[in-house]
């Protein structure tokens, strides 16, 4: 309980004296995984708009691997990452192994097929006539699209909240191609990881404690939008 | 010469039109035109194909065959599908409105045509004033009723005047009276503007409101298409004649023919109708339960009606306020009787009753 206690009140110090190397990470974190968010955003919602809006031969099998994306390891991502961008690599010769540009790609793979998937799903709820009726008021293709996404836009804000929660929650991967090297990569979750195993809980509690309160906060200003009451 | 003016008498004309799914044909209309400033109301049971052969001739659907063309131009893949489109309105059965105001509702068509201000606002609130809707503009459209969303899309449709509106069942998501409302509110616009319509419906009724001309859809072939009283007087066929309400339609024999009235043998009797129908003919012989007339067999005196058979009652099912009566007379015959009049009767099953008809009001069929 003692334990709890003193983590607590030093993290609560650790926050307000302003410790450098603590805000550091902090703008790491949003900085990486809002990126990747941003990333995922601009291929998911194009990719699950279409996966929902077409029929074609295969979309079917595509859809179940997005379905079975949603879930991905990210461990798995980060060993895939890391063999792509090692030295020896593929993409070897980008020498991103080891900076935030490679965590963002992982973070990127594992958001990506949460806001397709999600995307999917709200595009597919809206009434498949409405499509129609947009076309029949003389919408373009683009003003067809725009439409259709302003409609689904309280689940596809939903798909935003998930991406990110999937990407600045996930550890495993960016360990793994970033390094969680100090003042380089390391961010709140690998920051968390290290400080636990060196028995240091006070800044582990404390790094815990920011990660929650930056997701309440971006989620809070997403849920903010998305149940706003329209003015009439 | 001839052609030019036809064309300009035409707004939209479709040729060999066919719409497989899944390989099996849902519609195949070998011809098709529509008359600038005419209602042609389309009826037929549902899964017809009525909204297939819609939403196609709307340009929201590809054919799978056949060629279409509108004001004259033919509808190629090099056209511009949305800019004709920006001259068409369609009107589903489900009001299919957006998530805002009903405002802006009406005015999303023009906004999407970039409209100007100005003008989009003085069209929209002259649609919301002359649907009724006026004092609803600021209300979120996910809030209104059946009724007064039907009226929003239908606003929003004949705000766009278009140069033909295009009605999918529209009316028949609404409940009884509201419905009778909206026809009528929407029959006189069509009047007043003069606005070339095709509507699609499984109800008589609307077709005979608003139809200049009424097609029979049945099966995705077009089996007769005409003024609605030749439709209804006279249909083509037995699936027309059994669509448009005639429930008595039996195959029989032309047996002689004199005067202007065919003696025509049904099973074991001779019915006359007023037919120019020669000897040796196989027919349908088609007759309206209303214009059956049923008498007790002791009562049945002189009548100007030529057709008088006895046969016994089979079934008595009540029909609204009126009663329907099947009665054998060798064949099934009929019949739409006021209450009075069946409880006058007591008419039950196996009871023996005297059919009579007029021979005018027997209509035959060429088989």
């Amino acid at each position: 309980m003692d334990l709890i206690v003193e983590g607590l009140s030093r993290a609560i110090v650790l926050l307000f004296t302003g410790d450098a190397e603590l805000w550091r990470v902090i703008w790491l974190s949003l900085l990486v995984s809002g990126t990747a968010t941003l990333l995922s955003l601009l291929l998911g919602i194009p990719a699950g708009t279409f996966l929902a809006l077409t029929d074609f031969p295969g979309r079917r099998i595509i859809v179940s691997l997005v379905n079975t994306g949603m879930g991905l390891p990210p461990i798995v991502v980060g060993l895939f990452v890391t063999i792509l961008l090692w030295r020896s690599g593929p993409l070897g010769f980008l020498r991103l192994l080891y900076t935030p540009a490679a965590m963002v790609i992982a973070q990127c793979v594992i958001a990506t097929p949460i806001v397709t998937g999600l995307t999917l799903a709200a595009m597919q709820a809206l009434n498949p006539r409405l499509r129609l009726q947009i076309l029949a008021l003389g919408a373009t293709r683009f003003q067809m699209l725009w439409l259709l996404m302003r409609e689904a836009r309280l689940p596809l804000l939903a798909a935003v909240m998930a991406g990110f929660g999937g990407a600045i929650s996930e550890v495993g991967a960016s360990i793994m191609v970033g390094g969680n090297i100090q003042g380089q990569t390391r961010v709140l979750t690998t920051a968390t990881v290290m400080e636990t195993s060196r028995g240091n809980f006070a800044m582990a509690i404390a790094l815990s404690l920011v990660l929650l309160v930056l997701m309440l906060c971006v989620n809070a200003f997403l849920t903010s939008i998305q149940q706003r009451k329209r003015p009439l | 010469m001839e052609e030019a003016r036809d064309s300009n008498r035409t707004i939209l004309r479709a040729e060999g039109l066919v719409v497989q799914r899944a390989g099996r044909t849902v519609l195949d209309i070998p011809a098709l035109e529509v008359s600038r400033g005419e209602v042609l109301a389309i009826i037929g049971p549902n899964g017809a194909g009525k909204s297939t052969l819609l939403l196609t001739l709307a340009l929201l659907l590809s054919p799978t065959e056949g060629r279409l063309w509108f004001d004259g131009l033919p509808i190629d893949r090099r056209v511009d599908r949305v800019a004709l489109r920006r001259r068409m309105a369609v009107v589903f059965q489900e009001p299919l409105l957006l998530d805002l105001s009903v405002y802006e509702n009406v005015a999303l068509g023009l906004q999407l045509r970039g409209v100007p201000a100005s003008e989009r606002r003085r069209r929209t609130w002259y649609w919301l004033e002359r649907l009724g809707i006026a004092e609803l503009a600021q209300r979120p459209a996910r809030d209104l009723s059946g009724g007064e969303a039907q009226r929003t899309s239908l606003a929003r449709a004949f705000a766009l005047s278009p140069e033909i509106l295009f009605l999918d069942e529209p009316f028949a998501g609404l409940d009884a009276p509201t419905r009778v409302e909206v026809i009528d509110h929407v029959g006189a616009v069509i009047r007043d503007t003069g606005i070339t319509t095709v509507f699609v419906t499984h109800d008589r009724d609307e077709a005979l409101a608003l139809g200049d001309r009424i097609g029979v859809l049945i099966g995705g072939r077009l089996l007769q298409l005409d003024r609605p009283e030749v439709v209804f007087g006279t249909p083509a066929n037995p699936e027309v004649a059994a669509f448009v309400g005639i429930e008595t339609v039996v195959p029989g024999h032309v047996i002689a023919y004199r005067d202007g009235v065919a003696s025509v043998q049904v099973a074991q009797r001779v019915i006359e109708a007023v037919a120019e129908m020669h000897p040796g003919r196989a027919v349908w012989v088609c007759l309206r339960p209303e214009d059956v007339t049923l008498l007790s067999e002791n009562t049945a005196g002189e009548s100007s009606a030529r057709n008088r058979l006895t046969g016994h009652v089979v079934r008595v099912r009540p029909a609204g306020t009126q009663v329907r009566v099947t009665v054998d007379c060798g064949f099934p015959v009929v019949a739409l009787i006021t209450q009075t009049s069946a409880q006058k009767l007591s008419l039950i099953p196996g009871q023996s009753v005297v059919v009579s008809f007029k021979a005018s009001a027997v209509h035959l069929i060429g088989r």
